[in-house]
């Protein structure tokens, strides 16, 4: 299956197949239709923040990403890293800063 | 001047899912999986490694680096560096033999960069994995992945790279081998690497607003070749590719990076500079950055300078 995934504060859309997380369909090329560099592209394993997103609507599978970065309330609002989260319909989107509370903690 | 801390011995890396990093560890990277422990830690080692064990895998919540510990020469050693540790202002805590499966007693202390570290004499000695002491053979030949030969050294983030410099050349003997200034800023140092050894470094700081972050932990390989064949078992296995292959300008190192599952960044190298005590520190200009880390690309990566755990 593939979906798109939209971009509601850009106004622009990928397709992502349920085996990618949103990265992975952000960034595979397919002819005729241009690459999207919108979401930040970092270590692509859960872990370093870059890709913060907000999913706004749509039904999607989350894996394990960093408590740094997503907390379970914000998870359970929709908070999400992109490169964990593989499409079970259509997505619509945003892009969110790296957790602000990354200097606090320490 | 040399204070008795003679390597790097351990890194313990926080990582989202055990199995997932122990395959990463073991079968691409060719580390040798040594054991487990009862809290579900993973003990690995490079084949050359004579310690029972130089990584410890620990399933957390977040990624990031527990602490990076050093081996000292013997138990005078340990017992002098702790005293002196304290005396400098150093939290320090004295970890019982054992609580590292194979390890003696373990004296942990924190850093101005927010890194916690420690000191050991003791670890089980198991001797290089799959050759003999006796006459030995060149290489074990049912090794995995990348084959690689060691844990070699770690790059941290952190705000206070100057602190923490400073109480690893005053109390632990490192020495300064190169640097990065800004010259536009009033010299500020925005990286060192030091080495307490002959190596170029075995260990690197980068100024960074965070405290206590993690870049990579790097593993020796024996040649360039390997180098490339190493990249081709990242592309074989569909791994996050950082960048590289190249050659860094800091170190002249031939490298490749790329992330374990969890995100953490690892590199594997071969090659590189040495430092005898008697060499004087090498500068890099902040603005030849980019050939200072990709000495043939020349261009700085967004993502190797602000992507951390």
């Amino acid at each position: 299956m593939r979906f798109s995934v939209r971009l509601a504060d850009a106004d622009e859309s990928f397709s992502c197949t349920e085996q990618q997380h949103l990265l992975q369909g952000m960034q595979a090329f397919r002819i005729g239709v241009p690459l999207l560099q919108v979401i930040p592209v970092g270590c692509r394993g859960g872990g370093c923040g870059i890709c913060r997103i907000r999913i706004l609507s749509g039904e999607y599978e989350a894996r394990k990403m960093s408590r740094k970065h997503v907390s379970e309330q914000e998870q359970a609002d929709g908070v999400a890293l992109a490169c964990r989260i593989y499409p079970r319909s259509d997505l619509a989107i945003e892009l969110l800063p790296l957790a602000e509370d990354d200097n606090k903690q320490k | 001047m040399r204070k008795g801390v003679i390597r790097p011995g351990h890194v313990q890396i926080r990582v989202l899912d055990i199995e997932e990093a122990v395959v990463h560890y073991r079968d691409r990277l060719g580390l040798i999986e040594v054991g487990r422990d009862a809290q579900g830690r993973a003990y690995l080692k490079g084949w050359t490694e004579v310690d029972r064990f130089s990584v410890v895998l620990r399933e957390a919540e977040e990624p990031g680096m527990d602490f990076m510990g050093f081996k000292v020469l013997d138990a005078a050693v340990l017992e002098q560096r702790k005293l002196d540790l304290q005396r400098y202002g150093c939290q320090v805590e004295v970890i019982p033999a054992g609580e590292l499966d194979g390890c003696g007693e373990r004296i942990r202390f924190d850093s101005p960069t927010g890194h916690y570290f420690e000191l050991y004499a003791e670890k089980e000695q198991t001797g290089k994995w799959g050759v003999s002491e006796n006459n030995p053979e060149a290489w074990p030949e049912d090794l995995k992945g990348m084959r690689a030969n060691r844990f070699d050294h770690c790059l941290l983030y952190g705000d206070d790279i100057d602190g923490t410099s400073e109480l690893l050349q005053k109390v632990l003997g490192f020495q300064l081998s190169e640097q990065v200034v800004d010259r536009e800023n009033g010299n500020l140092r925005v990286a060192a690497f030091l080495a307490c050894s002959m190596k170029a470094h075995d260990i690197a700081l980068v100024r960074h607003p965070e405290k206590g972050k993690f870049h990579h932990a790097s593993f020796y390989l024996d040649t360039w070749g390997d180098v490339l064949r190493a990249a081709d078992l990242i592309s074989m296995h569909d791994i996050a590719l950082d960048i590289g292959p190249t050659r860094h300008g800091l170190t002249h190192g031939q490298t490749v990076y790329f992330f374990d599952p969890s995100g953490n960044r690892n590199e594997v190298f071969t090659g590189g500079d040495y430092t005898y005590p008697d060499h004087q520190v090498i500068t890099w200009d902040a603005s030849q950055l980019g050939k200072a880390i990709f000495y043939h690309d020349r261009q700085l990566n967004e993502k190797f300078l602000n992507v951390v755990t």
